[in-house]
């Protein structure tokens, strides 16, 4: 989408389409003569990855709402409808609701990749940017589409999220009630969320075209972090990229099919095949595994409008990261300190999540009773999810900034060629 | 590197996963080994009529089953399938089942509503009106509906099983409301009902069913010994069959698409290893 394009049309007909619509140099310049660099892992095949998990998210979909019924008094019984009576009903269905945690698994592999290798700094501010802009909409769509089979956790977990904006000081309460439609969560909320379930897909769409015209415009990172210098750099888009691509995604597909054919309810949660009842509340509400460390985020706060700041906060730090890391130098490959952090880090989201799963009070270590600090035993999940935290936020307002100064980076190499065709690997 | 971090992270995942049980909380489901598990697990045909009997008999008193019709029995992988008869309606069994049960309709001439015999289209009907009427013939508690149950509880099969053959005497010091009967597989807290120590407070929780399966309660057609845990099993497994009846068809289609995805995956990689054979990377 950038740059000097080589596209030769071939025929007369390519000739004659080139001159008035140029789409077919469009697609040659993006996916097929788009210079790649050549020192890319398999890390970087989950942008692939992410569209394959969207068009597959977008076409079982549209095929899921020809069966479906938006309404509170329906919406449970259509979905058990797909599933019983609609020919593959099943699997269509198993491979949305199994295919939004495919989406989040590699969305997240993709994210750390980017915050590994320095994927966000300049020029590409604003690809990342995008990005998050389109992690921010998936979050807000699985919200939504968890709702739509108005199981028991569907309910209650859009009572307790919706209930969150309720913190907000004056308009909290007014925010509350135009999100819900009424006063409760109730058919006129079903409905509303089912509209923006099927709207928000395609703003995503929009979002990954720009994101995409933002990559060709800047260029692909690399494992280096240093930017392609010659043509000795960099190896065509196809075929290298697309086979090398390919083969990711076929793999990632043998996980997939395995959770939709062999587990496919194991990431949800048993009592969302409850039909939706607003006077039972479940023992346990939980969100779906790709928010937990964030809700471990919202419940490490005592106070419930420091705690919704905290989770906002939490996606926040993504946004500003581009101008929160002073490093000089992309790849932490090449910053054996910031390596050591990133892990941490890593490590401290996996923590968040497991603690969004547990009861606050209960043990990390079991049977063991330390002592009560402010408001809770030092060994609970609670404790775990504030250290844990602390270590999230601290990672990106105080490392990164101060890091980026002090440390003392390896040597970086003059091009992407030159430790490619040396050493085999890096 | 990064290699090393995920092996860390999944560590780090896995340290925290084996979590004893507190005092309060309801036992384990017994593991048991069900026909259908695995990747090539089948229902077992008999045992589905089996437990088609116990529920016919004994839960569908209490239980509705409200997501399943009639004709799901002779569907394929269903308690009365039988290949003779690919369109289910069509199936003897499936009409002679059908016919035993009154559905509530409206008569065609006067519009006046009338009882008539179930056809292999319609729903199993519940045994109550409405919830009014399930609670109150049932001092006060709602029998669930039984059409999602097995997936509606964690381990669902064998959660099942466990409750109903897990009934047993309560343990002195337990304090036992009117219509309530202690069974150590139910979720709940009995601290409040205890009056031992708090660090021995009994598994388990209070349910409003009675024990509702005995040895020789239901006479199995086929000649099994008809005990309890032969009638837990049984019904169990139909419950399983009734929440997912598709799971035959599921993992049988799920066998061939992870054979053409590895197969798939070998040719990419071949070519993937044949288009990068002169460039270094």
């Amino acid at each position: 989408m950038s740059g000097h394009s080589t596209y030769q049309p071939k025929t007369g007909f390519e000739r004659w389409l080139d001159a008035r619509l140029p789409i077919i140099r469009l697609g040659y310049d993006s996916f097929v003569d788009y210079p790649t660099p050549r020192n890319l892992n398999y890390w970087w095949t989950f942008g692939g990855i992410l569209s394959l998990c969207l068009a597959s998210q977008l076409i079982t979909g549209i095929i899921l709402v020809m069966h479906y019924t938006p309404s509170a008094a329906g919406a449970f019984a259509s979905v058990e409808h797909i599933m019983r009576d609609v020919n593959y009903g099943w699997l269509i269905r198993y491979m949305h609701s199994n295919g939004a945690s495919m989406f989040f698994i590699a969305v997240y592999i993709h994210m750390m990749r980017g915050l590994y290798y320095g994927s966000y700094k300049a020029p590409r501010e604003v690809l990342w940017l995008l990005g998050c802009v389109i992690y921010l909409l998936m979050m807000a769509t699985a919200f939504m589409g968890y709702v739509l089979p108005w199981g028991q956790m569907s309910f209650h977990g859009a009572v307790v999220i919706t209930n969150l904006f309720g913190a907000l000081p004056i308009v909290g309460e007014s925010i509350t009630t135009w999100l819900w439609g009424g006063f409760a969560v109730d058919n006129a909320t079903l409905n509303r969320f089912f509209s923006l379930h099927y709207l928000l897909p395609f703003m995503i769409a929009g979002v990954v075209i720009l994101h995409i015209w933002a990559l060709h415009v800047v260029g692909q990172n690399n494992p280096t972090g240093v930017e392609p210098k010659s043509k000795a750099d960099t190896v065509p888009f196809t075929p290298y990229a697309t086979v090398k691509d390919g083969f990711a995604m076929s793999v990632f597909m043998i996980l997939f099919a395995y959770f939709v054919f062999f587990m496919p309810n194991a990431l949800g949660h048993p009592d969302n095949y409850i039909e939706a009842n607003p006077l039972v509340t479940p023992a346990h509400i939980v969100p779906e595994w790709y928010f937990l460390p964030f809700y471990a985020i919202l419940r490490a706060v005592p106070d419930k409008l420091m705690g919704v700041l905290a989770m906002f906060g939490a996606i926040g730090c993504l946004f500003a990261l581009p101008w929160l890391d002073t490093s000089k130098v992309r790849s932490m490959r090449y910053r054996p300190t910031a390596k050591v952090y990133f892990m941490i880090f890593v490590v401290a989201c996996c923590i968040l999540g497991l603690c969004g799963a547990k009861l606050p009070d209960d043990k990390v270590i079991p049977h063991l009773t330390t002592f009560k600090l402010i408001d809770a035993d030092l060994n609970s999940f609670v404790w775990l999810s504030r250290v844990a935290s602390l270590y999230y936020f601290a990672f990106f307002l105080v490392i990164l900034p101060i890091l980026g100064l002090k440390e003392k980076p390896l040597p970086v190499p003059e091009s992407i060629a030159s430790p490619a065709l040396t050493e085999k690997k890096g | 590197m990064l290699r090393k971090l995920s092996i860390i992270a999944a560590v780090a995942g896995l340290a925290f996963a084996g979590q004893a049980l507190a005092a309060g909380h309801p036992l384990p489901p017994k593991d048991v080994k069900w026909s259908f598990e695995g990747p090539f697990g089948k229902f077992d045909q008999v045992q589905l009529q089996r437990g088609y009997k116990v529920y016919r008999e004994v839960c569908a008193s209490c239980h509705s089953m409200k997501l399943v019709s009639f004709r799901n029995l002779g569907d394929k992988g269903g308690p009365f399938y039988n290949e003779k008869y690919k369109n289910s309606n069509d199936n003897p069994w499936v009409k002679a089942i059908a016919k035993e049960y009154e559905v509530a309709d409206i008569d065609s001439e006067t519009g006046d509503p009338i009882k008539r015999p179930a056809t292999s289209a319609d729903h199993f009907p519940a045994p109550f009106p409405n919830e009014i009427a399930a609670r109150g013939a049932n001092g006060g508690a709602l029998p669930p509906d039984m059409s999602l149950l097995a997936k509606a509880r964690a381990n669902g099969p064998d959660y099942i099983y466990s409750l109903l053959v897990g009934y047993v005497n309560p343990p002195a010091g337990l304090k036992i409301g009117p219509g309530q009967h202690y069974n150590p597989y139910m979720a709940g807290d009995l601290t409040a009902y205890w009056s031992g120590s708090h660090e021995k407070v009994p598994p388990g929780g209070f349910i409003a069913m009675a024990q509702p399966l005995k040895d020789g309660q239901v006479t199995f057609d086929d000649g099994t010994k008809s005990t309890l845990d032969q009638q837990a099993k049984d019904v169990s497994a139909f419950l399983m069959w009734a929440a997912e009846p598709k799971l035959e068809q599921r993992k049988q289609t799920g066998f061939a698409v992870i054979i053409y995805l590895l197969l798939l995956s070998g040719l990419l990689y071949a070519s993937y290893k044949r288009v990068w054979r002169n460039e270094s990377h």
